[in-house]
């Protein structure tokens, strides 16, 4: 178990994405909706906000575990941005595991280098 | 940038690294430079506040929330919408503001945010978020946030500047206060390296008492045509001493901005600083009797004619150069 990795998990950052879930989680913050605003303030672009990188993180190990997971905790570490038009891969790995709970290690990888690194605990699968 | 620096949910308007950061205004009319000691005093009685409790979350957790994120995020996992609960990575979702343009409240963040930003740290990224969910919380039960700010370190070297890293704390409890889940959040509010000065054009001219009179010009917008004040003839460039009369009494005349092309060469090689090649230095003779070398621009390179109509126009090169050009004058 310990060791093992996750299937790796691609993500299209389409404007659609990051707009859609910049407002699914009630982020109405412009520089996640507003392209000319972001490239005004130095973005490339609009970029992913930082609860739906949680979000995805969240995804990527349910996607693996299945639904009778139970997520205890995420823990993210933030890199580069991730940009609309740029990709999202999640690759992952089993770092330790004590009775029923596992920790899982996750990395984030855009065009740029690291979007996210970080751990998720979870039980019960 | 217009919006808040930190919610009570602790939200940061900008992430990432590498160009995502912001810069943040301060609301208020009090703006005060603290010094490093001031700044560490505040953090300690920010934290001194302890948990601050934020109102309530606007809805419940509702199906409609829940049905939307999962769509947004791709997550397919039935378990939430089969079982009446919320995906945990949700919680801060819960208590966001939206788009509401009311008054906002303010945590013990905002002042600590405020006193950096009033201090020059104006710059935001955020560089950790941590959440543990005690449990999956239910549709229908409605979640408060608490804030406590929890530390603050620096000031430190980055690669984005000279900043603090600050720390909060958000706690979110059900109407029973019960604690369902925590958040550490971390941001570094850095000081932007000063924008550089606009680059000097690299090719000044040399002014001096003898030509200073014709950049004086220039930067008005008028062509002075050097003149002898005793016999009158026109000289250019500007010289001490009259080539006719061997006056060195100077003067001189406004052109009237208008010329033929008389000569002119193509640029092409090697590459000059300042400058994109190709382009077209040219002789132009002036109605007025003299000749003035000069760029011929707003013109094709392949369409510049000996004989050709030129007006005068005038280029701004850096904050203190401009130059005269020649453009086609217009029929």
């Amino acid at each position: 178990m310990i060791g093992d990795a996750l299937p790796e998990l691609s993500i299209d950052l389409t404007p659609t994405m990051v707009v859609s879930t910049a407002l699914a989680t009630m982020d109405y913050t412009p520089v996640h909706h507003d392209t000319a605003l972001a490239r005004a303030q130095g973005s490339t672009d609009i970029f992913l906000n930082i609860l739906t990188t949680m979000g995805l993180v969240e995804r990527y190990v349910t996607d693996w575990a299945g639904p009778e997971a139970v997520i205890r905790s995420i823990d993210v570490k933030l890199g580069v941005p991730a940009y609309a038009g740029d990709r999202l891969t999640f690759s992952g790995t089993v770092v330790a595991g004590e009775g029923a709970r596992l920790t899982v290690e996750v990395r984030g990888r855009v065009s740029l280098g690291e979007h996210a690194t970080g751990t998720v605990t979870l039980e019960g699968q | 940038m217009t919006d808040r620096t930190a919610s009570t949910d602790g939200t940061e308007r900008t992430e990432g690294t590498e160009g995502t950061e912001g810069t943040e205004g301060t609301e208020g009319t009090e703006r005060r430079t603290m010094t490093d000691e001031e700044l560490h005093e505040l953090a300690g009685k920010q934290t001194a506040l302890g948990e601050v409790r934020g109102a309530p979350a606007a809805d419940p957790v509702n199906v409609p929330m829940i049905r939307h994120w999962l769509a947004a995020m791709g997550d397919e996992n039935p378990r939430y919408l089969e079982q009446g609960l919320a995906p945990p990575a949700m919680a801060q979702v819960w208590t966001m503001p939206g788009l509401s343009r009311g008054q906002k409240e303010r945590s013990p963040v905002d002042d600590m945010m405020s006193a950096l930003n009033d201090s020059g740290y104006t710059g935001v990224v955020a560089t950790n978020c941590e959440q543990t969910y005690h449990r999956y919380v239910r549709v229908g039960e409605r979640l408060t946030p608490a804030t406590r700010f929890s530390g603050l370190a620096g000031p430190k070297r980055t690669a984005l500047g000279v900043g603090y890293f600050a720390t909060w704390n958000i706690t979110w409890y059900t109407e029973d206060d019960e604690p369902v889940a925590d958040m550490m959040f971390r941001v570094l509010k850095f000081r932007p390296p000063a924008a550089k000065a606009a680059e000097p054009y690299p090719l000044q001219p040399a002014v001096n008492q003898d030509t200073a009179f014709f950049w004086e010009g220039v930067n008005r917008g008028e062509l002075r045509i050097q003149s002898c004040a005793d016999c009158g003839e026109l000289r250019h460039p500007p010289g001490p001493l009259c080539p006719h009369c061997r006056s060195a009494e100077r003067a001189y005349r406004l052109a009237s901005g208008t010329g033929t092309l008389f000569s002119y060469v193509v640029h092409h090689h090697p590459p000059v600083p300042g400058r994109e090649t190709p382009f077209v230095v040219g002789v132009v003779e002036l109605p007025e009797g003299v000749r003035i070398v000069g760029n011929v621009v707003n013109c094709p390179v392949e369409e510049v004619r000996i004989g050709m109509p030129l007006r005068v126009t005038y280029r701004r090169m850096d904050d203190r150069l401009v130059l005269p050009m020649w453009a086609p004058e217009e029929p």
